[in-house]
């Protein structure tokens, strides 16, 4: 039974209070009514909980303190991936694929599989959306094929390949943080569930759009030779290095992208070629403060009765439906509000059942966005930015892809973890 | 004469090679190009799924629509320079091919290419979206391959005759 601190309201009003604050949390996150931050509603919303009693401080304390190193982790990988960008990593990539795969846009298909599995496992899922879509999208352009494969694989590989490292998604970091595992037992749990989810993603993809792909590419072949950016390769190559040690010595894999990510900005600072203003911009301040308002406000949500609906619903153990049920369970959330607050409010109820129904919430959050925008919150943010932009989406296409894909991801990707728990112990 | 060519990435060489033979001298020759909005549909979505990141400015659906449209100009600019005739560049964006049926109105012919499984010759050498423009083209239509046809080989043997009737 979760302590409660309500000092003024009892546990219902607490409960009525929060979940309206997180409904507005939520809301404004979509229609962001003054066009500010998500952080200007979700910080306010914070304090009334905690002002209210609605949390206790020291659960609100927990909290933060939970979230504290997640989110300097998130900021230190946001600013190493936007500092990777500006070194050239991500026009090396378009300049090798466009080398590489002129007049074949199945082999481009290939590559840009392998770049975005790559990019968004170890840069996480924002450097593949931000960054190396459009560099897939001009690659593809370059090459006179049709775009449309490569970018939706990118989309799609944003969420499905965000399942490797601890730093590869938001959700990750939190759910790393609750499950107690090191970093290297993390990956090798899953590397299995990682593989199988993007080989079902491609097996679909090939025939999805066959048309596309058999359609060929026109323009001559590229003269320009690839750039490497080695140092940036290095830093990078050196900051997964430190994320294994570090977890072996005990210390929290955050100071190893902090640290690749200071040695990048120190050089590029030398060169004249950023600015602190640049950096701490690529750090996301206001996000972050959101991520730590949304998590109190959620916890207080969690605390004063959503804890015992959803704990009926949550099952127990790490058998295979167990997990398939939890993953499922994750991956409706994550459609119906979204995958951040989904995993926010899954992580307290699985954390007591041990490592593998957490990973099993999170096969589930990161997969399931994929499978419709239909009816979810982003679809709603999703639609009116379409509208601010005078266009109009046909979301069929896109959900008949995410029925294709997500399903079979999931099932595969649920039965690859509990082979791996088995394998590895869980 | 009003010609419409569909100019379309990975076949359009076969329809300007087209206009060139079939296209009588002195015929308006229109080169279209359509830009959906489903590719930077997609990235605004995937953009509008991180919650709480913010910055407008940094989604990538609005890079992919401006290096859409420079795509399609210089797509456009390429085929012109295939075609070696004075012709007119004409981009929209929308539906794809609701744009080209709609853009095929009053046109003496539209040529387009196939470009679904050409491998076989056959309904599946039609993707979704020429099928309907084939199927609603509100002109004469001249369908090319992007390169050789495929022999009569590929045709399935008829089926078998019905049993006769007593």
């Amino acid at each position: 039974m979760p302590v409660r601190g309500c000092l003024i309201l009892n546990t219902s009003l607490a409960e009525a209070l929060s979940v309206v604050l997180l409904s507005a949390v939520l809301a404004c996150a979509v229609v962001r009514p003054w066009g500010r931050s998500e952080a200007v509603v979700a910080l306010p919303a914070a304090a009334v909980v905690i002002g209210t009693g609605a949390i206790s401080l020291e659960h609100a304390r927990a909290e933060a303190e939970r979230l504290g190193p997640v989110i300097g982790f998130l900021a230190a990988v946001l600013v190493l991936a936007q500092l990777c960008d500006d070194e050239g990593l991500f026009r090396a990539c378009g300049v090798w694929m466009a080398r590489t795969a002129t007049g074949r846009p199945r082999r481009l298909l290939v590559q840009v599989f392998a770049v975005a599995s790559a990019i968004t496992a170890v840069l996480s899922l924002d450097a593949t959306v931000v960054l190396l879509t459009p560099v897939v999208f001009a690659t593809a352009a370059r090459l006179g094929t049709r775009p449309k494969p490569h970018v939706y694989a990118c989309t799609h590989l944003s969420n499905t390949a965000s399942l490797l490292l601890p730093v590869s998604n938001l959700t990750n970091l939190l759910a790393f943080a609750a499950s107690g595992l090191g970093f290297t037992r993390f990956v090798a749990l899953m590397t299995l569930p990682w593989l199988v989810a993007i080989t079902v993603e491609y097996m679909v993809f090939r025939r999805f759009f066959a048309t596309d792909l058999d359609a060929g590419a026109q323009a001559p072949p590229a003269a320009e030779a690839p750039e490497l950016p080695a140092f940036v390769l290095v830093v990078v190559a050196c900051t997964l290095a430190g994320f294994v040690l570090t977890s072996a010595l005990g210390m929290n894999p955050a100071w190893a992208a902090l640290a690749g990510a200071a040695v990048l900005a120190g050089r590029a600072l030398a060169q004249g070629r950023t600015t602190p203003t640049a950096i701490v911009r690529a750090a996301s301040v206001p996000f972050l403060a959101f991520v730590l308002a949304l998590g109190i406000v959620v916890r207080a949500v969690v605390d004063n009765g959503l804890a015992d609906v959803l704990g009926h619903l949550v099952p127990a153990g790490t058998a295979l439906p167990a997990l398939l049920a939890v993953a499922a369970l994750a991956a409706v959330l994550a459609n119906v509000i979204n995958n951040l607050p989904a995993v926010l409010v899954l992580l307290p109820l699985t954390a007591p059942a041990g490592p593998g129904a957490v990973l099993a919430v999170l096969l589930g959050v990161n997969i399931g966005p994929n499978l419709t925008y239909a009816g979810s919150l982003a679809t709603l943010l999703w639609r009116r930015i379409v509208r601010e932009h005078d266009t109009d989406v046909d979301i069929k296409e896109f959900t008949r892809l995410g029925l294709l894909t997500v399903p079979a991801a999931l099932v595969g990707a649920v039965t690859a973890l509990w082979v791996s728990l088995l394998a590895l112990g869980g | 004469m009003t010609v419409i060519a569909w100019i379309v990435e990975g076949t359009w060489p076969a329809c300007v090679d087209a206009a060139r033979e079939h296209v009588p001298e002195g015929a308006d020759i229109t080169l279209l190009h359509v830009t959906g909005h489903d590719v930077p549909g997609a990235a605004h979505g995937a953009y509008a799924g991180l919650l709480g990141r913010g910055h407008r400015d940094r989604d990538p659906g609005t890079r992919l629509e401006h290096l859409g449209a420079a795509s399609a100009r210089q797509l456009l600019r390429a085929a012109a320079e295939h075609l070696g005739r004075p012709c007119t560049q004409s981009e929209r964006s929308g539906r794809i091919e609701r744009e080209v049926v709609a853009a095929a109105e009053g046109a003496d012919l539209l040529i387009l290419a196939r470009d679904g499984d050409r491998t076989h010759l056959g309904p599946k050498s039609l993707g979704p979206g020429s099928r309907f423009v084939v199927d609603h083209a509100p002109c004469p239509v001249l369908l090319v391959w992007p390169e050789a046809a495929p022999g009569l080989a590929g045709i399935p043997p008829p089926p078998p005759d019905p049993p006769p009737h007593r």
